[in-house]
C-alpha cells in the first residue's frame, strides 16, 4: 500500500478533529447554559484526544510527533475540511456546524473500523463509540430546538444556509481517493456522502428545517489541499502560542 | 514474591482510576494484558477508556510505580488500542463499586451499543429505573448525566461504551 495515502487520510482526519476540538474548547466558560458548556468542553477533550490517536499513528509512519505536528504547521499545511475551521458564531451556528460534522464522521469511523489497513481499524474501532454520544448530543438538539420557537427555527435555518456549502466540502476527494478505495482502507468520501445525507435527512425531516437544494450549491473546496479561509491561521497561532514559548518544556 | 502473571495482576488491584478511587483499574479493563519474559521482562499492556482522557498518563505513570515499589523495576507499560477498551470490560466487582460509590454501572449489552438504554439508568441510590437523561456529558468523559424522578435526584452513570 502507498504509504502516502495512508498518511494523506490519517492527516486530514487528525486535522479536521484537532481544528474542531479547538473550536469546541473556545465555547469553555460561554456556554449558552451550563449543560452546553460541559458539552462543548467535553467533545473539545475528546475530539483533541481523537487527533492525537490519528497523529500518533503518523508518528508510527515516521512523521514527527504529535506536538511538533500540531504545533509547529502553518496553515497550508493542515488538511482540515473548512468547515471546521470557521469561527464558533453564535451557538445556533456551532450546534449546526456540530450536527453537520459529526454526522459525517461517525460513517468515516464506521467505515474505517473494516478498514483492510489495521492500525486504522482498531483506532477507529474505539473512537466510534465515543462519537456516537456526539451524534446523539447534536440531534437531539437539532430536534428539539428546530422544532420550537420561531427564533430558534429561523436562526437554524440561517446556520444551516451557511454552513452547508462548506459541509459539502467536507467529502472532496483526495488524490489517492481510488488507491484507497481499491486497496480496501477506506470506502471513499462519495460513500461517505451518501450515507451522512440519508442520515442527516431523516434528522431534519422531523423539523421545522429545511435542507437547501444541494445541487445548487458550491462545496467549499480546497482544505484537503492546504487551502484555508483567513480563520485558519489565527486560529493555529492562538493554540501553539504557548507551546512556542518553549518548544521544549515538559508538562 | 514470585513473578506469576497472577501476582502481578493482584498488585494491580492497588492501582485506582484517579477520578474513581474505588475502581481498581483491573476492574475497569484497562489492563489488557501481562507477559513476563523468561528474562523476567514484565510488560503490561493497556488501553484508554476514552481516547482523550486525560487521567491515562497519570494511571499508566501509577502502574509504573507500583511495579517499581514492589521491586519489580524491569518493565515495560505499553499504552495502545490493539484490545480496545468497552464498557463491558468492567469486572462485576468493579460495577458494585461504582454503585456504591454513587456512579451508575454501564448497562451490559450485546454485540452493539443502543443508546436509548440512556434513557432509563437504574438509579444508583434508589434503585428505579424512573429516571431521564439530562445530558450524555458530565464532570469527566466517561460520565452522563441523569435525574431520578422517584428519589428526585441528579446522579451520574459510568457511559457504556
Amino acid at each position: 500500500m502507498n504509504e502516502l495515502a495512508i498518511k494523506d487520510l490519517l492527516y486530514k482526519l487528525a486535522d479536521d478533529q484537532l481544528i474542531l476540538g479547538h473550536r469546541n474548547s473556545e465555547w469553555t466558560g460561554f456556554g449558552p447554559i451550563l449543560e452546553e458548556d460541559i458539552a462543548f468542553s467535553s467533545m473539545a477533550q475528546d475530539k483533541i484526544g481523537h487527533s492525537l490517536a490519528f497523529y500518533t499513528l503518523l508518528q508510527d509512519l515516521g512523521e514527527a510527533d504529535p506536538d511538533t505536528v500540531a504545533f509547529t504547521r502553518n496553515a497550508n499545511q493542515f488538511h482540515n475540511s473548512q468547515l471546521v475551521e470557521l469561527p464558533n458564531g453564535e451557538y445556533d451556528f456551532s450546534l449546526i456546524r456540530h450536527f453537520l460534522y459529526d454526522n459525517a464522521e461517525i460513517i468515516r469511523f464506521e467505515m474505517l473500523s473494516q478498514s483492510s489497513y489495521e492500525p486504522i481499524a482498531k483506532v477507529a474501532t474505539k473512537l466510534k463509540g465515543e462519537v456516537k454520544y456526539h451524534v446523539l448530543h447534536a440531534n437531539t438538539w437539532i430536534k428539539n430546538l428546530g422544532s420550537s420557537t420561531e427564533e430558534a427555527i429561523l436562526r437554524l435555518q440561517a446556520s444551516l444556509n451557511e454552513a452547508i456549502p462548506y459541509a459539502l466540502g467536507m467529502f472532496e476527494s483526495s488524490k489517492y481517493e481510488q488507491e484507497l478505495i481499491e486497496a480496501g482502507v477506506y470506502a471513499g468520501e462519495e460513500a461517505v456522502k451518501a450515507e451522512w445525507l440519508k442520515r442527516i435527512q431523516a434528522v431534519i425531516e422531523k423539523t421545522d428545517l429545511k435542507l437547501p437544494d444541494l445541487n445548487s450549491i458550491e462545496p467549499k473546496l480546497g482544505g484537503r489541499y492546504g487551502e484555508h479561509t483567513e480563520h485558519l491561521q489565527p486560529l493555529l497561532d492562538e493554540m501553539a502560542e504557548v507551546f512556542k514559548i518553549d518548544p521544549t518544556a515538559e508538562w | 514474591m514470585e513473578l506469576t502473571k497472577e501476582n502481578i495482576l493482584t498488585l494491580l488491584e492497588e492501582v485506582k482510576d484517579p477520578e474513581i478511587p474505588v475502581l481498581s483499574l483491573v476492574d475497569l479493563g484497562v489492563i489488557t494484558g501481562v507477559e513476563i519474559s523468561d528474562e523476567g521482562h514484565v510488560t503490561v499492556n493497556m488501553t484508554p477508556t476514552f481516547a482523550g482522557c486525560p487521567a491515562m498518563d497519570y494511571m499508566k505513570k501509577d502502574v509504573e510505580r507500583t511495579l517499581d515499589k514492589h521491586g519489580i523495576t524491569d518493565h515495560t507499560v505499553i499504552m495502545s488500542f490493539d484490545k480496545p477498551w468497552d464498557s463491558n470490560k468492567i469486572s462485576e466487582k468493579g460495577r458494585q463499586h461504582l454503585k456504591e460509590f454513587g456512579l451508575a454501572p454501564p448497562p451490559k449489552y450485546d454485540l452493539i451499543l443502543d443508546l436509548d438504554i440512556l434513557e432509563h439508568v437504574k438509579c444508583p441510590y434508589c434503585d428505579s429505573e424512573n429516571t431521564d437523561m439530562r445530558t450524555p456529558f458530565g464532570p469527566t468523559l466517561c460520565r452522563s448525566m441523569h435525574y431520578c424522578n422517584d428519589c428526585r435526584q441528579m446522579f451520574e452513570q459510568f457511559k457504556p461504551l
